[in-house]
């Protein structure tokens, strides 16, 4: 048997520098204003305040705080809402100028990943006229989906290599009326909400020092063009990507290691459509029992549409097969606006999921039959008509 | 199931036919960043989540492709490609390939060429794909019925009975849409549209799907008409 806690406490006590001199790749920055210089696009700089963090080859990444656009995920507004919903009530309770745009699709992404019925240019296209949008406003592109900020890294880096390519995706941008606009940086909101943490840690209202969790950090995040993900020697020794580990210790959560930490969840794109059957098992198998047996932790914390959908959404079946199952799964966002008071149906919207958060709840000390009375109640007002719409007044009444 | 390696399956196609094929994936201009040859090292396939629960390899891929194995690139084409979970735990390949990312080339090869295998591999998915390029998202709130996910759990029905309601109860106001995920302005799908349209997907939803094609083409037609464009699918 491999000695999995033996060689992750040793990982522990190592800390590595990264020394941008020695980075195994050209630094996207460069080139992405060369291009600009050779009048090939225009950048979107990040606007001042930033943060400034080191990315995975030790070379630096501005991270806006606000005037961001928000580029949503389709599978977080359709159906982990609160996910999204907390991302934005926690701009508000941080007085941060945000702006949640109509003037925006999905990357299409998923799709492309699941079918193939798409191709290089299209993908391009959906995504710069995205960022284009993003320009006009004046605010600044952060990205809510994983598989969005891994597939547009995916077309920054086929855009920079392949001149035909641009030509093609501006003249279809100049056909739209938009002109081919590229961000300084393509910024992952979980990475935003690493740039706030201490913000965010400084309004908690709920102690969560006796809580323990275990953190699942996307492939799209930190594998697909992983140069841009964050690290910081504080985080795991900078061996792993530093993102939600670093909020969860900010808001004093021991964060537990295990084993198949840098496992996928099983999502697999088409596979949580219509071949479930795999993504259930590799999620319930090498994720969630794996967490259970070696942790044994409160929450799991995960930060993409793909891997808390098919994390929370695949443990019911296999209760049914009596499998070490009953994680209750939340996003990074839900998890901070939930420590900053949020409530847990009309901001978290909980009652999406398909894991038991209530003992989590109950650990915080939080009457969530209380919560849910409320949320019900205000259902019922919508439903009788005497309100249209729960506004972000309500939200926090 | 196993896979069978032998190519029996499709000795009675041409080797042309197979050779064009892998001719069309090694033209895309992404190919020569994604298979720089292969160590056959195996090391793709420890991290790939495939490979731990079907007979699936991006090892043997990579190294057919490499090894321009066109009878054995034809097998995975058509019997493998569709169990990959294009997560990309395969980029950590020492030769800088990305098994992933050919996978993808391959996919769409057998996509533009309407292959029998993709064709069934795409069964059932035709919802998905009208949403996404006709409503500009995807996995809208109206997909979530309970005999479609009947192994998520009962909240699954709850929220099919209490829709409406329940998205009216969302606070950020572009999400109170049931059909898409959020609110997208009608100019934004127009250009969306456009791009289809510009890019030739609608050809490749013709190769595969000839019915969902139709119904894609009078929707956008339509819309892009009444937006004064004058455009055909055709
Ligand atoms: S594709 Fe890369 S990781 Fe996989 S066997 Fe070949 S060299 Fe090794
Ligand atoms: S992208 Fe496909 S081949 Fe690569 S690791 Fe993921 S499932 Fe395996």
């Amino acid at each position: 048997m491999i000695p999995h806690a033996a060689i992750l406490n040793k990982a522990k006590d190592r800390k590595f520098e990264a020394d941008p001199d020695q980075a195994p790749t050209e630094d996207y920055h460069d080139i992405v204003n060369q291009l600009e210089k050779e009048g090939e696009w225009e950048v979107h700089r990040v606007p001042e305040p930033y943060v400034e963090v080191k990315n995975k080859y030790g070379r630096t990444k501005k991270i806006p705080v606000e005037q961001t656009w928000h580029h949503k995920s389709c599978g977080q507004c359709g159906h982990i809402p609160g996910y999204s919903t907390s991302i934005f009530w926690i701009n508000r309770k941080l007085g941060l100028d945000y702006h949640d745009p109509t003037d925006q699709t999905s990357c299409t992404a998923w799709n492309y990943y699941a079918s193939a019925t798409s191709n290089a240019a299209a993908q391009a296209a959906v995504a710069m006229r995205n960022f284009a949008a993003a320009h006009e406003t004046g605010y600044y592109p952060i990205i809510h989906c994983a598989t969005s900020f891994g597939h547009y890294k995916e077309t920054r880096q086929q855009l920079i290599h392949h001149p035909e390519l641009r030509r093609q995706v501006r003249a279809i941008l100049a056909k739209l009326g938009k002109k081919l606009i590229m961000p300084e940086e393509i910024v992952h909101y979980s990475e935003w909400v690493h740039a706030v943490r201490d913000r965010i840690a400084e309004r908690q209202v709920h102690d969560m020092s006796g809580i323990r969790a275990t953190v699942h950090p996307a492939c799209h995040y930190h594998k697909l063009i992983g140069e841009d993900a964050v690290y910081a020697p504080e985080v795991y020794g900078a061996q792993r990507s530093a993102i939600i580990t670093s909020t969860l210790q900010a808001l004093g959560i021991e964060v537990g290691d295990y084993s198949t930490w840098a496992d996928c969840c099983g999502f697999g794109f088409r596979h949580i459509l219509v071949s479930r059957d795999f993504s259930r098992s590799f999620a319930v198998q090498r994720k969630i029992e794996v967490m259970k047996e070696e942790v044994d932790p409160d929450i799991l914390i995960t930060h993409d549409t793909g891997c808390v959908t098919t994390l929370d959404q695949s443990q019911f079946a296999a209760k049914a097969h009596d499998r070490n199952v009953g994680l209750a799964v939340m996003s990074d966002s839900q998890l901070c606006a939930l420590a900053m008071g949020a409530h847990p149906y009309k901001v978290l919207q909980l009652h999406w999921h398909s894991t038991d958060s209530r003992p989590f709840l109950e650990k915080l000390g939080v009457d969530h039959q209380k919560a849910f009375a409320e949320f019900e109640q205000a259902v019922e007002e919508l439903k009788s008509g005497k309100k249209e719409y729960m506004t972000w007044e309500d939200a926090d009444g | 199931m196993t896979l069978d390696l032998s190519g029996k399956q499709y000795a009675g196609v041409d080797y042309d036919e197979k050779e064009r094929l892998f001719e069309e994936v090694k033209k895309d201009f992404r190919f020569e960043q994604y298979l720089y040859g292969c160590y056959e090292c195996g090391i793709c396939v420890a991290a790939c989540p495939s490979a731990r629960f079907y007979d699936f390899s991006p090892r043997k891929i990579a190294q057919s492709v490499a090894r321009e194995d066109v009878d054995l690139f034809y097998v995975f084409l058509n019997d493998s490609v569709w169990d990959c979970s294009q997560c990309f735990s395969c980029d950590v390949c020492p030769r800088k390939n990305s098994p992933g990312g050919l996978i993808t080339l391959m996919r769409e090869v057998a996509v533009n060429n309407g292959l029998a295998s993709a064709q069934e591999a795409l069964e059932g998915y035709g919802r998905v794909v009208y949403k996404i390029m006709a409503t500009g998202t995807q996995v809208a709130p109206d997909m979530l019925q309970a005999n479609a996910f009947p192994d998520w759990g009962p909240h699954v029905k709850d929220i099919a009975e209490n829709l409406e309601a329940w998205r009216r109860a969302l606070p950020p106001e572009t999400m109170h849409t049931t059909e898409a995920s959020w609110q997208v302005d009608e100019k934004t799908i127009t250009e969306l549209y456009l791009i289809w349209h510009m890019t030739g997907v609608m050809d490749m939803i013709k190769e595969v799907d000839e019915g969902l094609f139709m119904i894609l083409q009078d929707v956008m037609e339509e819309k892009l008409e009444d937006a004064g464009y004058d455009v055909s699918f055709d």
